[in-house]
């Protein structure tokens, strides 16, 4: 598929738009800046790029607990995503979700979330109810490996590919379910097979290729939105930290330095900047500046976020319950 | 005014809401061509077809999940899980997802979900047929919980619930299904949240739910004879409750009997009995007794259903105690 220079740039502005964003939250996490639980997704960058970079702003991500990257790719700024991480009232959910729980519906991003799998079955009635309107609108629920082996991937699938649902099961195989390794969780090569169980289309793909990731999800999107039901996209990736932002050692106690060393050669970032470098698209001192204004705003970010004001003790009693006079 | 069973008049409300509203849909297990497994949803599928009366797979998980899912597409879905024996297998889609959505993520997204289910025992369905643990919704902030009772109260609530943008688990009882009472022929709705004193009486409250609110009314006929006076109050929705009637009811009889076929532990009328003791407790001329589903699973053969059913021997019997 072609995929133009000016779209590769782009990609690479927001894969680092991503890296930088995590990478700073590691740093403000240690420096206990913010608190709670934060999972970051350094180094699986290409997907929720390669995967957002298909869709239109009023498709639809549902998200994980390792959301960051899929809310920045799909259009989230970094100030109201860091006035939610700082508990802020002008975050994405005035500080009621979190990290785990972001969800900003004016770019249709209708949800990370805490519980493992829990966005699939959501996923496939979002892409119900697209179909059932003819909206022509995708969903893309992204979720790790680990979500493939819970009872909600199996039925929200199943219950997608029977409804012929306008979605796309975007799998981020990271290798770790925390610190639990593929083998202890599965005896599969690939975890796309299990695409054939629903009878729909399933592939697996390098997900640090951002340009074979875009290529892979523009198929699949466009399966979706002619009505011609899900597919299950695989990509395998690694996670660069630990599970977690400030996670003691950052993931060394169940995985080897070598391993990691390994991965951190196929970073997408760097495999996407070489080939721009090589081929001429982008010079070196473009790539400096598009970090540096990433930085810059990151700074602004974080500005927004310490001014901004904590919300009073009578929030936790507002958003319950949607008032309305039903007479 | 005519008479119609409960089943009937949800079956009525529906039709009024599929009529109405297209983006009104239903899916459960067998409610298409089979009506469902209590008939609700009789003739719907040939009405409507088979896009908007949907029959699933066996995956309650899926069934709400992506129940939640459609009504944050802009859908209106009135989903059914057949048995609420079956909602434990998809309690984190209730609990974590369809409860706490709204308020998680700051208001900016609603599930506007209407999930019916029916509990209750009857008829030798055994230990996984034959639970009423809606407490454990009614424990969870973010879920309305209605709890109709009459025909008339199903049809005006069910039609509240469709209406509202707020998720709703919707309670449909065994022993109520098939009793006729009067309804309306056209549309009307029962506002959330408002208690319903089916008899008014002065001595003796007694707060039902569901079956036990026809037990309560049989037994306050007998006992008038008597010259005891029961008021019987149906919460109607026990979230919301309506703590006012039930306190202004204890205010004026100063005796409490909550009759609920929930488990007695840590259940519906615990905590209607807490709130009276937090609330009321000097206008009380007795203790408050609570009428309740004993603490063990329900059993298949005959004697032992009986025991486990509360009824009106067990009402008889608080009577006597509060009296």
């Amino acid at each position: 598929m072609k995929i133009s220079n000016k779209q590769k740039i782009k990609m690479l502005e927001e894969m680092l738009k991503i890296r930088i964003f995590e990478e700073r939250i590691q740093e403000l996490y240690v420096q206990g800046q913010i608190r709670g639980s934060m999972h970051l997704s350094t180094g699986q960058e290409a997907i929720p790029v390669g995967c957002c970079m298909n869709l239109e702003p009023e498709d639809y991500v549902i998200s994980s607990h390792r959301g960051h990257g899929h809310i920045l790719a799909k259009g989230g700024e970094y100030k109201y995503m860091l006035a939610e991480l700082y508990g802020k009232t002008t975050g994405y959910c005035k500080g009621k979700g979190g990290s785990m729980h972001i969800a900003c519906s004016d770019i249709g991003v209708l949800g990370a979330n805490g519980i493992v799998g829990g966005g699939i079955c959501i996923a496939a009635g979002i892409g119900f109810a697209s179909k059932y309107l003819k909206n022509n609108k995708v969903t893309i629920a992204f979720f790790g490996e680990g979500a493939t082996n819970t009872g909600a991937f199996h039925e929200g699938v199943n219950f997608a590919a029977v409804r012929n649902s306008n979605v796309v099961f975007v799998i981020e195989n990271n290798q770790y379910a925390i610190s639990v390794p593929r083998e202890l969780s599965d005896k599969l090569m690939d975890l796309s097979i299990r695409a054939q169980s629903y009878g729909i289309p399933g592939v697996t793909v390098d997900g640090n290729d951002i340009l074979k990731v875009y290529g892979e999800v523009n198929k699949a999107v466009k399966r979706a939105r002619n009505g011609k039901g899900p597919s299950l996209v695989e990509f395998k990736t690694y996670r660069r930290h630990g599970h977690h932002a400030g996670e003691p050692n950052d993931g060394l106690l169940y995985r080897s330095k070598k391993e990691m060393e390994g991965w951190k050669k196929k970073d997408p970032i760097k495999r996407l900047q070489k080939e721009l470098l090589d081929k001429k698209i982008i010079d070196k001192k473009t790539i400096t500046m598009i970090n540096e204004k990433l930085n810059i705003d990151f700074e602004n970010a974080i500005k927004f976020a310490e001014e901004s004001p904590l919300p009073e003790k009578e929030a936790l009693f507002e958003d319950v319950y949607i008032k309305e006079n039903l007479k | 005014m005519r008479e119609i069973t409960f089943r009937e008049a949800l079956n009525e409300s529906l039709r009024y809401n599929l009529k109405n509203d297209n983006k009104v849909f239903c899916w459960g297990e067998d409610i298409g061509v089979l009506g469902g497994a209590f008939g609700v949803t009789a003739g719907l599928y040939k009405e409507f077809g088979p896009e908007r009366i949907i029959d699933v797979p066996i995956s309650e998980i899926a069934i709400v999940g992506a129940g939640i899912g459609a009504s944050m597409g802009g859908l209106k879905p009135v989903i059914e899980i057949m048995y609420i024996d079956f909602t434990p297998g998809c309690m984190d889609m209730i609990i974590n997802q369809m409860a706490k959505i709204h308020y998680m993520f700051g208001g900016q997204v609603n599930v506007p979900l209407v999930l019916r289910v029916v509990s209750g025992a009857m008829g030798y369905n055994a230990a996984q047929h034959s639970q009423s643990f809606y407490s454990f919704f009614v424990h969870t902030p973010g879920l309305i919980v209605v709890l109709p009772t009459t025909p008339y109260d199903a049809k005006g609530l069910l039609n509240t619930s469709i209406r509202s943008q707020n998720p709703i688990i919707f309670i449909e009882n065994k022993r109520t299904v098939n009793i006729r009472g009067e309804v309306p022929e056209e549309y009307y709705t029962i506002p959330f949240g408002k208690a319903d004193v089916k008899r008014e009486g002065s001595d003796v409250t007694i707060v039902a739910t569901q079956a036990l609110v026809y037990d309560a009314l049989n037994i306050a006929d007998k006992v008038q004879k008597e010259n005891i006076s029961v008021e019987v109050i149906d919460p109607m929705t026990v979230k919301p409750l309506d703590k006012e009637t039930i306190i202004e009811s204890v205010k004026k009889t100063g005796r409490l009997i909550i009759a609920d076929e929930g488990w007695i532990y840590c259940g519906l009328a615990s905590e209607i009995s807490a709130i009276v003791a937090e609330e009321a407790i000097d206008y009380l001329d007795a203790p408050i007794i609570r009428v309740a589903a004993p603490d063990t699973p329900c059993a298949f053969s005959l004697p032992l259903e009986d025991a486990y059913i509360p009824g009106e021997e067990e009402i008889r019997s608080a009577l006597k105690k509060v009296i």
